[in-house]
């Protein structure tokens, strides 16, 4: 496929994940493949609702219980398979191997505890040690992610603290036992301009430091633009198109990419977003024949309405895939 | 934080003298005690000197503050359908047995129905759901005291299992106290259930999952912390309902505990019990919420702070 799956940290084969509700089920995650390396930064891209919690969820093995299911597929971390672990092995991956940076800095730390205690927690699960150990990792966490007075913080409560240092407790949560795979869930989506410059540059720096691997989930291509090796772009539920961040922003392959970034404003000196792509991604119990996009394309002719589009190389190199009519007919 | 139990404190003796104003002008209210009081066939010089010796001849802001001089000291004067008891003693001397009652009320509640709100939420839908929402419909379409009826018949008259009425030993206890709990039991399971449900769709549980936390510390640990909140405040109403509920159920079983006082004491217009048993409750109810205060401190640590 796109990468050699031999140097892959993570490596994600066909999965499949299904919902189901009372209007009916369908699957979010849709035959999706991919993998990153160590070091390497993964985007993972579509608008609200094409899928990126849910396969987020599905490698950490946390989706929500009775609605979505895993149907198939394989999640490997250095060769290990994590979709057939025990719930009591997957804990220890948890958190350890594969951590996770959740959207909001408003609710995603508990309140009832000291940010203190919350890092602490991970580090005593995972990495257990003294009283006086513990409290050095953890004051070291929150210097690493560049809290200042990082002794004094440790005792602070959440709600003493403003968003864009939450979210930064947040991090230091998720690097405080090294993973080798950390997951943002757009993570900076509800934090202002600068606040969310900075904290992308903590990040490539912690990258740079420890050579973990991230997928960064996003609806933004800008910060892709930024902080992004690779790209994955997810149009209801399916992967449409994946590749190097260059080459994808130097020739988009499908449509629905080419839509997305024209709409960055940063990229083209203009003001503001002036293009949305318009129209919406179907419903997702609707019975979509043909390409799901066709509707909002256009380029979309009759065969696009009528056959889905297969997953093909969008050029020569095979690290650049897309899933539409006009790359099987270049 | 023992700034803020002080203000709680303050702000509860204000309310208990609030009541003793209440207390007093209901007894201005229903009737002259010199009718209550005296024999039909008194003289007018009985009359005059009964109206001097209890101040009904002062204004009456001072035989409020004569009252409340009185009060204060406990002495709300001598029964008048038990001869020779003090008001207040008599209901003192009462009131053991309706904490016992009380006590083992909250205590069968609270070991039913927290357990019994936390599993419902963990387990949504399930089974176990199913049957706490059930017994919480069954529960609040059924007045206590047709409760108490139906388990006086079926656990003493039928089975013979337990005494129909009176006190003396655990087993008196075992009717009155369940009949009392209940309602509360169905109440308290489902606030607690739906205050569980709130905070485990929060993201901070996804967090500590994320963590890789047990699911049992994820449930006991970080949302139960959070949601205790909401069960904690009811606890206040808790009480306060355990206690007029005893009012109903004791008179229901005959227990000579303080409900069972009071309405004795208001049938046999006997004001000064009516009015010690009332200010025995409300100082009861003030002490519950103010320990409901400081649990408060313990369960949320921001209180501390502020
Ligand atoms: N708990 C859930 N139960 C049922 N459907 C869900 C649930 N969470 C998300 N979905 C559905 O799954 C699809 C993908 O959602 P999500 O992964 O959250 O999208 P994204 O993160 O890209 O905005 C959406 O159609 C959404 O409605
Ligand atoms: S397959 Fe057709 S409709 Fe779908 S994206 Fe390509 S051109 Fe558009
Ligand atoms: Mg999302």
């Amino acid at each position: 496929m796109n990468t050699s799956q031999t140097d892959a940290l993570l490596d994600v084969r066909n999965l499949k994940v299904e919902v189901t509700t009372k209007a009916g089920s369908f699957f979010p995650v849709n035959d999706h493949s991919f993998s990153v390396k160590s070091g390497e930064t993964l985007g993972i891209v579509g608008e609200s609702g094409s899928g990126k919690s849910m396969t987020a969820m599905s490698l950490m093995r946390l989706l929500p219980k009775h609605a979505a299911k895993i149907r198939g597929g394989s999640v490997k971390l250095d060769g290990r398979e994590l979709l057939t672990l025990s719930e009591k092995e997957m804990r220890k991956v948890r958190g350890a191997d594969i951590s996770m940076i959740l959207q909001d800095p408003q609710t995603s730390l508990n309140p009832a505890f000291t940010v203190g205690d919350q890092i602490k927690e991970a580090l005593k699960l995972h990495a257990p040690g003294g009283r006086k150990t513990l409290r050095e990792r953890t004051i070291d966490a929150l210097r690493r992610v560049k809290v200042a007075a990082p002794e004094h913080r440790v005792n602070s409560y959440p709600g003493e603290m403003s968003g864009g240092m939450r979210q930064r407790v947040v991090g230091a949560i998720a690097i405080s036992c090294r993973p080798k795979v950390i997951i943002a869930d757009e993570p900076t989506t509800s934090l202002d301009v600068t606040v969310q410059a900075q904290y992308l540059r903590l990040l490539k720096e912690l990258q740079d430091e420890t050579g973990m691997a991230i997928l960064f989930i996003t609806h933004d291509f800008g910060i892709v633009a930024n902080l992004c090796h690779r790209v994955i772009v997810m149009y209801a539920g399916r992967i449409v198109e994946s590749g190097p961040v260059a080459k994808i922003f130097a020739k988009p392959a499908h449509p629905y990419t080419e839509a997305l970034i024209s709409a960055v404003p940063s990229l083209h000196g203009q003001k503001e977003r002036l293009t949305t792509i318009p129209g919406q991604p179907p419903a997702p119990t609707d019975i979509v024949v043909g390409c799901p996009f066709a509707p909002r394309c256009q380029y979309a002719d009759a065969r696009c309405h009528s056959e889905a589009p297969p997953t093909v190389a969008a050029d020569q190199s095979g690290d650049h895939t897309t899933s539409c009519w006009r790359a099987v007919e270049a | 934080m023992l700034r803020y139990l002080l203000q709680r404190g303050a702000s509860s003796l204000f309310a208990l003298l609030i009541i003793t104003v209440i207390v007093f002008s209901l007894s201005q209210l229903s009737g002259s005690p010199v009718d209550a009081l005296l024999p039909d066939d008194a003289t007018q010089e009985q009359i005059d000197i009964f109206i001097r010796e209890w101040g009904l001849d002062q204004p009456l802001w001072k035989q409020y503050l004569t009252f409340l001089g009185n009060a204060v000291q406990g002495d709300f004067g001598v029964s008048l359908k038990w001869p020779g008891e003090s008001a207040m003693g008599f209901v003192l001397d009462r009131m053991p047995a309706t904490l016992r009652l009380g006590g083992l009320a909250i205590l069968i509640t609270l070991i039913i129905a927290l357990p019994l709100g936390i599993a419902a939420a963990v387990y949504k839908g399930s089974a176990i759901d199913r049957i706490a929402q059930g017994f919480a419909l069954l529960g609040q379409s059924m007045p206590n005291f047709w409760l108490g009826i139906v388990l006086i018949w079926i656990f003493s008259v039928w089975l013979g299992w337990l005494p129909t009425s009176g006190i003396g030993s655990f087993a008196h206890l075992i009717l009155p106290a369940i009949a009392i709990a209940w309602f509360q039991i169905s109440a308290l399971a489902r606030l607690t259930r739906s205050a569980m449900l709130e905070v485990l769709d929060a993201e901070y549980i996804k967090l500590a999952r994320v963590k890789g936390v047990s699911e049992w510390a994820v449930v006991f640990k970080h949302a139960l912390r959070n949601a205790a909140v909401v069960p904690l405040t009811y606890f206040g109403i808790l009480a306060a309902s355990i206690l007029t509920g005893s009012v109903v159920i004791e008179s229901v079983y005959s227990y000579p505990g303080m409900g069972w006082v009071a309405i004795e004491a208001i049938r046999g217009r006997d004001f000064p019990v009516v009015q010690a048993v009332i200010i025995a409750y409300a100082v009861i109810y003030m002490l519950s919420n103010l320990l409901v205060d400081l649990l408060y401190v313990i369960v949320n640590p921001r209180i501390k702070h502020g």
